[in-house]
């Protein structure tokens, strides 16, 4: 996993390097000085050598400078370096969403997507800022104060390591234990947060069954809970600070009390050297403190990387066909051929079965069936939205295979069912079909569609802009505005899956007679919950559970095809008031 | 619906965690206040042993020194050195170490109490709080904006009172007893010490001003980059359709350099912050070494060596706590911005409620009048006290419902309802039919009192509803909503959402009523099923069938719905249809009407343009007028 991720540091490969380098180089530096203020007392201020503590002096201050560029330095690098790498791993994560078939798409969800690129990257690249800053400064910086220790006096140095033990052990322990709590934390937010959004989105609810008092109940059931949990945890997490504590004072104290019988009896060492003993404690051990805050922040970042690593390692399901490929769909012929389908490429559940139907150039034809029977799997097979399982899917007397993929879908035109409009003005929505589309080609887009009335009434007309998720517009208008993006293709096929269901009776008729007059060649395919808007169609499919059970003219079904009767006639008794 | 998982608890980063406060000053003295008014005790015993663990660091500072000189130096050179006055100097100062440590203990475990404590109370009052408030609020402000102030607000007032102000006290009290130390030893270096702590404290000043700029940066652009991969992955498969992947990475490159580039310029401050600050201490230490060694050497000031050597040993503690009240101050600023969004919430003005008239039950005598009961009788009446005469009247429940001139808007400056009249005897089945945006929603808010009308009157059975208690008005009124909403909990849970004392055969009779039995018994716990984000796992028509039993068992007199216009099949509709049609039988029921049977058979029907009933009639005599019912009906207009 960190082999994937690491590949995606790219360009800023040096700056992840010098960050450490420049580390390294300030801790040596900050662990110098120390020495260099314990010689300054002993030789210097106690000796009253005022040359010394010139000299001395301006070593040290050249170091401390030093070090204050090292660590300038050291900031900026991991600035850059971890910054640098989140921006690349969100990139990467992007540019392959992009390279993503439908099946792709299908397997996350939009939300899960937006919190791998934000909030899981945000984790990633601040956990990689901390290691590349304080992975290399922690034990560096013990092992360069211990062995500066031992150099003073090997026997006290014992103390260290005795203390080091301890501290390491007490840490694991409190760690190990507080984890699984923290896990169950981690739930409880999510409950408390769960609540809130529940009763912000059903607020209506609650008040119009006068709940409030329910579900205040509730909720102080969730914060005492959450509360409870973090005390536990907290309780544990918090014994860092005094167990720290007594373990520095108890050094502080052990290293005193032989520290003054190694200066006075055997005299081999100084007071100033027992004065940096002391910097030196709280060196060790506050890098054995930041050792196990590491621990902890990069295990939370581990489950921010898993999921990164998910959408990066997804292969798209689709890719261009190798060698020649076609590049001109010749006409807006269909033929199924033996076609099977399955999202989960399980022949067992298959969601289409065997289906073979020819469809000519210009026909219009209408798919009818119920929830579950498949119509718009059907319908995403041609413009190779998803692969066939069995069997072979031909446009223009081509397998859809050997086109390339932009080729076929500039030349099949689909209006999806759960549709989107863009922010941005209303031309700029309308030129995704054809970028270089002119005002005039956009509005008799526009005026097929019936669109260009309502877009005319509208304060900027076509300039009108149109809110993220176009929540400005009311369904009808957006979906007749999604049907005149297409129409800019100049398809040889449109597809319109339930694209006018919020569009009324008689608009929904217009835009069909538009197309039978204006776009003549075009195939069309219209899938729709209501019978009118495909009985007069050349053709009408009938589906259900995944099989053709009926394709022929309204009236051939209505006389011999049962479940298009049925539906007819559930339609004409409850018939829509407004659909 | 977003993710709950992307909102964690500790940790996240409030997306507008940059923002300043308005009032800081006001918003910390309330919230001291707040902390204070429940935790008194807690407060004065963390106080103290903060100030004892503080001080014990200080006096281990002055213990080293008094080591060197009291207890090693005086005996340096001694064949036979006597170890007996270090040892009880030793035993003293464990003494004071221990003591400091069990303080620390104490003031954490304090502290974790009085943190989740307050968070707790403050969580549940903002809850409380919001359950009160009008509908309007809700209306008009951005459910993720409210979510933040329960993550992300709350959780950087936890890292403030469980840190920030602890840390804060902790830190000044070291300060000063260093500081007062300092000027005991020599008044001329501890006013060069003042001088670098005034460069130190413009340092972070200006290293964390930039910081905190850029971080404001950084946040807007993530918020940028943010909405945009929302909206991208939100249309990635009209991406596909139309290969539009070139231009989405365009843009999207664009917006991910920018967020790099404030987003590196925030770390890089706030990485360097700390390196400046150690290492402005160490030259600090240099020239005070250097001043100090000049004056001592020449017995300048008085200073002697030995006291020299304890300056420079407090000058080395200095350091740390000046760079940690000065980090702190920023957070605790922001921490407050923070805080002054709660504040918001719990001062927003809560739903008024001026009604005395209220629901009770009643048990009708033989001659006609009615006794107020206090068990289920089945019969409902309105309690009417009558102020000026003292006396108490009862009118029976009935479900008429008049509107009156009724003018309303959202806001004072935009009406949207005008001069609305009508009128809904017990029993009839009302029904409004308009173009979206006509106003037919807005009546039925303004039945239920979600908004109060700006001109006419809303009578109920004969009363005023402004003079009804909300909650009797509105337990009198059942509601089935356009966008079904369940709860998490068990199907039966939220069936009995309608009537929390339901019993188990009183839940089944209602969903089938609803025609829902038939689904919940195939799913695989039945009516025990657990639903969780707002039941994701049922459809659309399932969940309609569920809100449908909900208003069934709580069996109000009066009805309003909102049929469902999304795309559920032909068969499910039926089905959902006549669920609603067994529901409606013998109420008053208002119905926002998309199907062309529920509005035939309504015995009223409403015609919606633009805030005004334009037509009204029955389906007949509304065809006969042949206007805008007619044109509606043939459709020639669209209406969702």
């Amino acid at each position: 996993m960190v082999k994937r991720l690491a590949v995606h540091i790219g360009e800023f490969k040096k700056d992840t390097l010098m960050a450490p380098a420049s580390v390294i180089l300030e801790v040596i530096l900050e662990v110098l000085l120390p020495v260099l203020m314990a010689s300054v007392i002993d030789r210097g201020v106690e000796a009253g050598d005022m040359n010394y503590v010139v000299k001395m002096g301006g070593l040290m201050l050249i170091v401390a400078m030093l070090s204050l560029l090292a660590g300038t330095m050291s900031g900026i690098f991991a600035a850059r370096a971890s910054m640098g790498f989140g921006r690349n791993l969100r990139k990467a994560m992007y540019d392959n969403i992009q390279d993503f078939a439908f099946r792709n798409i299908d397997r996350f969800s939009t939300a899960g997507l937006v919190t791998r690129m934000t909030t899981d990257v945000t984790n990633v690249q601040n956990a990689f800022q901390m290691i590349i800053r304080m992975f290399v400064r922690a034990p560096i910086m013990m092992i360069s104060a211990l062995f500066m220790c031992i150099t003073i006096s090997p026997r006290l140095s014992l103390i260290f390591l005795a203390a080091l033990v301890f501290l390491g052990c007490m840490m694991a322990f409190i760690i190990t234990r507080a984890f699984p709590i923290f896990d169950e934390m981690f739930k409880g937010y999510d409950r408390l947060n769960a609540s809130v959004q529940e009763n912000l989105t059903g607020i209506r609810v609650v008040k119009a069954y006068v709940r409030e008092d329910h579900e205040k109940e509730k909720f102080r059931g969730a914060t005492k809970n959450l509360k409870d949990l973090s005390v536990h945890a907290e309780r544990l997490v918090v014994m860092n600070q005094p167990v720290m504590q007594f373990t520095v004072y108890t050094c502080i104290m052990l290293v005193s009390w032989f520290g003054a019988k190694l200066i006075v009896v055997n005299q081999t060492m100084t007071t100033g050297q027992l004065m940096s003993l002391f910097t030196y404690t709280m060196q060790i051990l506050m890098s054995l403190m930041m050792i196990s805050m590491i621990f902890v922040m990069t295990t939370m970042a581990r489950s921010s990387a898993e999921r990164i690593v998910e959408v990066l390692d997804e292969k798209s399901a689709l890719q261009d066909p190798k060698g020649t490929v076609l590049t001109e769909v010749e006409d807006g012929s269909i033929c199924f051929d033996h076609v099977s389908f399955s999202y989960s490429d399980d022949k067992e559940k298959c969601v289409l079965r065997d289906i073979s139907l020819t469809i000519r150039a210009g026909e219009t034809i209408g798919i009818i069936g119920g929830t579950g029977s498949s119509k718009s799997t059907l319908v995403q097979l041609i413009p190779r939205l998803y692969d066939v399982l069995d069997g072979s899917v031909i446009v223009g007397g081509h397998n859809v295979k050997e086109y390339r993929i932009e080729t076929l879908r500039n030349a099949v035109s689909m209006v999806l069912q759960k549709n989107v409009l863009f922010s941005g003005t209303i031309l700029e929505n309308l030129r995704w079909g054809d970028k270089e589309a002119t005002e005039e080609q956009c509005r008799h887009a526009c005026e097929l569609a019936q669109a260009h009335e309502f877009i005319e009434k509208m304060p900027d007309g076509y300039h009108t802009y149109i809110e993220q998720g176009g929540t400005n517009v009311s369904g009808g208008q957006k979906q007749r505005l999604c049907i005149a993006r297409a129409l800019l293709k100049k398809p040889r096929i449109l597809i319109l899956d339930d694209s006018t269901s919020a569009v009324d009776t008689k608009t929904d008729s217009l835009i069909r007679k538009a197309f039978a007059e204006e776009i003549p060649d075009t195939t069309k395919l219209i899938i729709a919950q209501r019978i009118s808007s495909v009985q007069d169609a050349d053709r009408i499919l009938v589906l259900d559970q995944g099989a053709v059970v009926g394709f022929g003219t309204h009236e051939e079904l209505l006389k011999d095809n049962d479940i298009y009767r049925d539906i007819y006639e559930l339609q004409q008794k409850g018939a829509d008031f407004d659909e | 619906m977003s993710n709950p998982k992307t909102v964690k608890g500790p940790g996240a980063r409030g997306m507008r965690g940059g923002q300043g406060s308005r009032n800081p000053g006001r918003t910390l003295k309330r919230l001291l206040a707040y902390i204070w008014k429940d935790y008194k005790i807690h407060c004065v015993a963390v106080a103290v042993s903060i100030a004892v663990s503080a001080l014990t660091g200080v006096i281990g500072n002055l213990f080293l020194r008094s080591l060197i000189d009291d207890y090693i130096l005086p005996f340096l050179g001694e064949t036979n050195p006597g170890f007996a006055p270090l040892l009880h100097a030793l035993i003293v100062m464990a003494c004071i170490y221990y003591a400091g440590t069990a303080a620390t203990f104490l003031y954490a475990r304090l502290m974790i109490v009085v943190t989740q404590g307050v968070l707790k109370e403050i969580r549940d009052e903002m809850f409380t709080h919001m359950e009160r408030l009008p509908i309007k609020y809700f209306d008009t402000h951005a459910h993720g904006d409210i979510m933040s102030v329960y993550t992300n607000d709350t959780d950087t007032l936890r890292q403030m009172i469980s840190q920030s102000i602890p840390q804060m006290l902790s830190s000044s009290i070291t300060i000063v007893s260093t500081f007062v130390s300092m000027l005991v030893l020599s008044v001329p270096l501890t006013m060069l010490i003042i001088l670098m702590v005034v460069v130190m404290v413009l340092a972070v000043r200006f290293i964390g001003g930039r910081s905190g700029m850029y971080f404001i940066r950084q946040q807007k652009s993530l918020g940028a980059l943010n909405g945009y991969i929302e909206e991208m992955m939100e249309g990635q498969k009209v991406v596909k359709v139309f290969c539009h992947e070139a231009e989405s990475r365009e843009k999207f490159v664009q917006l991910n350099d920018e967020l790099f580039e404030s987003a590196r310029n925030a770390n890089t401050f706030a990485n360097i912050l700390m390196p400046v600050m150690a290492n402005l201490g160490n030259i600090n230490y240099v020239l005070t070494l250097g001043v100090g060694a000049v004056f001592a050497i020449n017995g300048i000031g008085g200073l002697t060596l030995g006291a020299l050597a304890s300056f420079l040993q407090l000058t080395r503690s200095f350091n740390m706590p000046i760079t940690q009240v000065s980090q702190q101050f920023n957070s605790i600023i922001m921490a407050l911005a923070g805080a002054e969004r709660i504040f918001d919430l719990l001062d927003e003005p809560e739903e008024v409620d001026n009604g005395y008239v209220t629901l009770v039950n009643v048990t009708e005598e033989p001659d006609g009048t009615l006794k107020e009961a206090k068990e289920r009788t089945g019969i409902w009446a309105w309690k009417h006290p009558h102020k000026a005469e003292g006396t108490i009247t009862y009118k029976k429940l009935e479900g008429d419902v008049v509107l009156d001139g009724v003018d309303f808007g959202y806001t004072d400056d935009k009406i949207v309802l005008h001069d609305i009249k009508m009128y809904a005897n017990p029993g009839e089945k009302v029904a409004f039919v308009g173009a979206t945006g006509a106003g037919k929603t807005t009546i039925t808010n303004l039945i239920n009192r979600f908004y109060d009308i700006q001109d006419g009157k809303v009578r109920y059975d004969g009363i005023n509803i402004n003079k009804i208690k909300k909650p009797d008005l509105r337990r009198s009124l059942g509601m089935v909503l356009q966008d079904t909403h369940l709860f998490t909990g068990t199907i039966a849970d939220n069936i009995r959402y309608g009537k929390l004392d339901a019993t188990d055969e009183e839940v089944v009779a209602a969903a089938k009523l609803a025609n829902a039995h038939y689904f919940i018994t195939r799913l695989p716990d039945g009516y025990d099923t657990m639903l969780s984000g707002d039941g994701t796992s049922l459809s659309q028509g399932e969940r309609q069938l569920l809100a449908i039993a909900r208003a069934a068992i709580a069996d109000p007199p009066v009805l309003i719905l909102d049929e469902a216009t999304s795309s559920i099949d032909t068969r499910t509709e039926t089905i959902v249809q006549s669920g609603m049609d067994q529901l409606m039988k013998g109420r008053t029921v208002f119905v926002i009407a998309h199907r062309l049977s529920t509005i035939k058979n309504s015995d009223v029907i409403m015609v919606l343009e633009q805030g005004r009933i334009i037509e009204r009639g029955n389906h007949e005599s509304l065809l006969e007028e042949r206007g805008k019912y007619y044109q509606l009906y043939t459709g020639a207009f669209e209406l969702s």
